[in-house]
């Protein structure tokens, strides 16, 4: 069980999903690739396909078509998949909270294992989130976590 | 027994192939990291992601033909494991049977082929515009291949025996020390190029336009077989290119591997450059590349070859 959880984070394929972002964060997300951040060394690399994805990464505050399309998404995923909410729009839905297109949290439709917060978050900080993700799955049996 | 066994299954065998390839793999990746002035995956990333597939689940989407769906990442498992055990057990034990060379030839193109059923059998719009580049690209780089094979076989005196064609190279000079060998070698380089899918020629699994064309719809160990096979294709494909024009002889086993091990980084660091200096070609492009460039230069090497130069 340990060693499942090691070989998992130690090669994380993240999926990005824009659910109806302003693109801040998605810039922010591909400044994690960039020279100066370079996740590849961690063994996350972005994949095109929700099928070969550990990580679905989700931007944007959703509203009620995107959240059908999340929901989709999530199902057609490959278990076990993790699910990490970038930017405070999907954490909280901001200041779009309220407003009619709008359904409701990312956390209400489906389980969310990291939230970043930011508006945007800097790449330092999503690559915080990612060892975040990390220090949970590789501590959840030691300590009974969820 | 015993020793049979390990010559097929570990060292120059399966396991040997595998671990090669999956470091070739990570050259690559590292190589590209540095030219693009990263850091680059630790030397193990390849293994590890491997593993991690094999721990996934497999959809299968309900519209595709199941029965192939699944076996085609098997089969074209197994079509690379016997190519590489071939190759390999030439090169370093000189195990070879009569028409080998056209035995490769064929096992080469079923990675391709069963990549393109595969991804027809998903019936994913995106992998069946995969399926359709793979097949144009198939009928560019194949044919441009035979070309450069039969180079190599006229230099060896029209003999269809990998042994024949790594002992002339022995006895007399290899093949890359004349004018048809280095053009042979060129196209034997783009060939592999091509097969391996890197940039210049990779838009039958474009990330970017068409997600991951021909495997979008693979997950788990379906995808892991083919990450499998891909890995050993960096293996074999090299090593096919350096046997088969750069054999160069020694005495000492040592020495023997320090110039296999030279030469194959030098090719996968050829590879690289190629890919980072270069962007995607359209398949129109990559068509007219192959057809109208690559195809002239093969038939006059082959001319050349039969005047012995």
């Amino acid at each position: 069980m340990k060693l499942k959880e090691k070989i998992l984070t130690k090669s994380l394929w993240v999926y990005h999903l824009s659910a109806g972002s302003c693109n801040n964060c998605d810039i922010e997300i591909l400044d994690c690739l960039t020279p100066r951040f370079d996740i590849e060394r961690f063994g996350i690399q972005l994949v095109g396909s929700i099928r070969h994805a550990d990580v679905l990464l989700i931007t944007g505050a959703m509203n009620k078509k995107s959240a059908k399309i999340l929901k989709n998404l999530y199902e057609q995923a490959p278990k076990p998949i993790f699910v990490a909410a970038v930017g405070i729009c999907p954490c909280s839905q901001n200041m779009f909270k309220g407003s009619y297109p709008m359904l409701s949290a990312l956390d209400e439709i489906i389980p969310v294992d990291v939230y970043i917060p930011g508006c945007p978050p800097r790449p330092e900080a999503i690559i915080a989130g990612i060892a975040k993700l990390i220090n949970k799955l590789t501590a959840k049996d030691k300590k009974g976590q969820k | 027994m015993l020793k049979i066994v390990t010559q097929y299954l570990i060292f120059p065998g399966i396991i040997f192939s595998f671990f090669v390839g999956a470091m070739g793999f990570w050259l690559e990746r590292k190589f590209t990291a540095r030219f693009q002035y990263r850091v680059g995956p630790p030397w193990y990333q390849n293994f590890i992601d491997v593993m991690k597939l094999f721990l996934k689940e497999t959809i299968i989407p309900r519209n595709a033909a199941k029965t192939l769906f699944i076996t085609s990442p098997i089969i074209n498992l197994a079509a690379v494991i016997l190519v590489s055990v071939m190759l390999a057990n030439n090169y370093f034990l000189n195990i070879s049977f009569m028409g080998d060379v056209i035995v490769i030839l064929y096992l080469l193109v079923i990675p391709s082929l069963f990549t393109i059923l595969g991804a027809l059998s998903s019936k994913n719009p995106l992998a069946l515009v995969g399926a359709a580049r793979e097949t144009k690209l198939m009928l560019a780089y194949e044919f441009v291949f035979i070309t450069s094979l039969i180079i190599a076989i006229i230099k060896s005196g029209n003999s269809i025996m990998l042994a024949n064609i790594t002992a002339t190279q022995i006895l007399s000079k290899p093949n890359i020390a004349s004018a048809s060998g280095i053009i042979a070698f060129i196209l034997a380089l783009f060939y592999a190029q091509a097969k391996l899918c890197i940039v210049p020629f990779d838009m039958a699994e474009a990330e970017q336009e068409i997600m991951a064309g021909t495997v979008i719809e693979y997950s788990g160990p379906l995808l892991g077989f083919y990450k499998i096979s891909k890995l050993m294709l960096y293996f074999s494909l090299p090593l096919f290119i350096i046997s088969l024009f750069i054999k160069v002889h020694t005495q000492s086993t040592l020495l023997k591997y320090l110039i296999f091990f030279c030469l194959y980084i030098l090719i996968i660091f050829i590879m690289s450059v190629i890919k980072n200096i270069n962007p995607r070609m359209r398949i129109k492009d990559a068509l007219g590349f192959f057809w109208f460039w690559l195809l002239p230069l093969g038939i006059l090497g082959i001319v050349l070859a039969q005047f012995g130069l």
